[in-house]
């Protein structure tokens, strides 16, 4: 029987990088705790995930294929994953620290009367229970807790855990019949992100930019430069207040907490906050014309000197060093 | 239309974070507590649904002493009523001050129940959604626009990069997010209007939990630690926009394998 399953979220038939990484960190749990990995997977492309799920570990592939569960909704997905834990009764729920994942994980938790540790950054299986280490105060400190409920239940932070392949066969398939509960919360429409975007907190590079920029226009040089080298756009805090970008955008506190791999901040001074937000990114760029900056503290390579034309020329070198 | 808000009290986001002698909490001493930020959004929600449709806003928070600040501060800007739970909230978990708040809020009647889309410091975001289970209510997270109609809401919900629009019945619990609105200063007159309104307070025994119940269960904290400190790596002067623009590149490309 799995002891360990992997709430994974499907688009266009493939599962999503943030389900790759909790299968990926389940294997190695599974492999400490005893019994198999599952996945779960919701929706009528379910099943289209089998080999995917096997080549990253999956032993299993727990498919509640129904209609009902086309687009995720609290409700009836709450219902749907208990059928399935109450079928399986693994020792471990793992859920991608998406939106969705992290709108579910605490939903199931208190229906089934456990506890979550969620956005951790590390977990382990140690005498016979899950331990997880997680960030708190936007990463100034971090906590590490141990799971006392059954299923121990964590979501995990993006980025945070390697993908790793197990280079398994494909998953068996187990079908499980959904039985429908009224759903009080309904989704009326989805507005589609705005094309080419990539969204900061699954992003692996982020170029980020702050007051330096001057004004909203500005950003062009930002996004040119995101879009070049395959990253998302990061903002801090004052240009959010400002109105110069959505806040969907902003890293820090009160913004989006990251660990990309490389995080490039343009004209952004390093404020306390924003430090919280980007300082576990495993390879830091800042670019400032003040030398004094605290984001120079941090930086792995600090540019001094003017992002108005140091972004254009990056930009071009970026195109140059990709068409290679 | 009546709300409940629920707000927890944490350290001012500006403050320098240090961990207590026995590596199990945060060192308390000279910190400054706040009104955590997202909190701030869920109860202007309902100050201003309260000004819109009339009815009462209930401000409630579990936690110790210093907590009755908090709440005085939410009557100074508009909320009509508030409950001080005492207790330690952080010696329980997320699911344990859910458990608080949702005994404490079956005693009042409400049509919404507002929070803040997570505490800011325990980042944890679970707490709203885990009471909206204990009340079999539909909660909609990550709110940033909420239209309320007659037995019905329509909220946006925040998801990558995008959003979803949702509609729910009444009763219903919504997390806030920020962009929800843009919260109000007290006023002079709301201060001193405040001061008036007493702080109901209970105890976990008033609301027939034991402490069994409540503290050191479930995700249970084993030790805190700082981060290593980050130090700096090389610094250029950028005299040359292009050589500077090479070396960035370069970077990216050996060291961090990214290009």
């Amino acid at each position: 029987m799995p002891g360990v399953i992997v709430v994974c979220e499907v688009n266009e038939g493939k599962l999503r990088k943030t389900s790759l990484e909790g299968l990926s960190i389940g294997k190695q749990l599974a492999a400490a705790a005893g019994g198999e990995l599952a996945a779960v997977a919701f929706g009528s492309s379910a099943k289209s995930v089998a080999e995917q799920a096997g080549a990253h570990g999956a032993k299993m592939l727990y498919a509640v294929s129904s209609g009902e569960l086309e687009a995720y909704s609290t409700e009836p997905y709450t219902a749907a994953l208990r059928q399935v834990i109450d079928q399986v009764k693994p020792s471990v729920v793992l859920f991608p620290g998406s939106a969705n994942g992290r709108d579910l994980a605490p939903r199931i938790a208190a229906r089934l009367g456990v506890g979550v540790a969620s956005d951790v950054v590390k977990l382990e299986w140690t005498d016979g229970k899950l331990r997880a280490r997680r960030p708190m105060y936007s990463g100034r400190v971090f906590g590490t807790y141990e799971l006392e409920g059954q299923p121990a239940i964590a979501s995990c932070r993006p980025n945070a855990f390697a993908v790793e392949a197990a280079g398994g066969t494909a998953a068996e398939v187990v079908e499980v019949a959904f039985e429908a509960v009224p759903n009080r919360a309904k989704v009326l429409e989805t507005k589609s992100p705005e094309a080419g975007e990539l969204t900061v907190s699954e992003a692996d590079i982020i170029v980020a930019g702050g007051r330096g920029l001057k004004e909203a226009a500005n950003f062009s040089h930002i996004r040119d430069l995101a879009h070049a080298i395959g990253g998302a756009v990061g903002a801090s805090r004052a240009t959010v207040d400002a109105g110069w970008i959505d806040h969907q955008h902003q890293v820090g506190q009160t913004g989006r907490v990251v660990s990309p791999n490389v995080y490039i901040a343009a004209g952004i001074s390093g404020a306390i906050q924003h430090l919280a937000g980007m300082s576990s990114s495993k390879h830091i760029i800042a670019i400032n014309k003040d030398p004094e900056a605290a984001i120079f503290r941090i930086a792995d390579l600090g540019v001094v000197g003017d992002l108005f034309t140091i972004l254009p020329a990056l930009t071009e070198e970026v195109k140059k060093a990709k068409a290679h | 239309m009546n709300s409940v808000v629920c707000i927890s009290q944490v350290p001012d986001t500006e403050s320098r974070i240090k961990i207590a002698s026995d590596g199990k909490k945060i060192d308390e001493t000279g910190l400054k507590f706040i009104v955590s930020p997202y909190d701030e959004f869920a109860l202007e929600a309902a100050i201003r649904l309260k000004e819109a449709k009339g009815g009462e806003v209930t401000v409630i928070s579990f936690g110790p002493d210093r907590v009755a600040q908090a709440l005085r501060e939410c009557l100074a800007r508009g909320a009509t009523r508030a409950l001080h739970i005492k207790g330690d909230a952080t010696a329980a978990d997320s699911l344990g001050v859910a458990r608080v708040l949702a005994a404490a809020i079956k005693t009042l009647t409400y049509d919404l129940i507002f929070t803040g889309k997570l505490g800011v410091g325990t980042d944890s975001a679970l707490v709203g959604p885990m009471l909206a289970e204990l009340l079999d209510l539909p909660q909609i997270n990550v709110v940033t626009k909420l239209e309320v109609g007659d037995g019905k809401l329509t909220a946006h919900r925040e998801i990558e990069g995008s959003e979803e629009v949702i509609e729910s019945s009444i009763p219903a619990l919504i997390t806030a997010q920020k962009g929800l609105n843009e919260p109000r200063y007290a006023s002079l007159k709301g201060i001193m209007a405040a001061k008036k309104i007493a702080i109901a307070t209970q105890t976990l025994q008033d609301l027939g939990l034991s402490d069994l119940d409540i503290y050191g269960r479930g995700v249970k904290l084993i030790s805190l630690e700082m981060p290593p400190e980050k130090s700096a790596g090389k610094k250029i002067e950028a005299s040359d926009p292009v050589a500077a623009a090479k070396e960035i590149v370069a970077y990216i490309r050996d060291v961090a394998k990214a290009i």
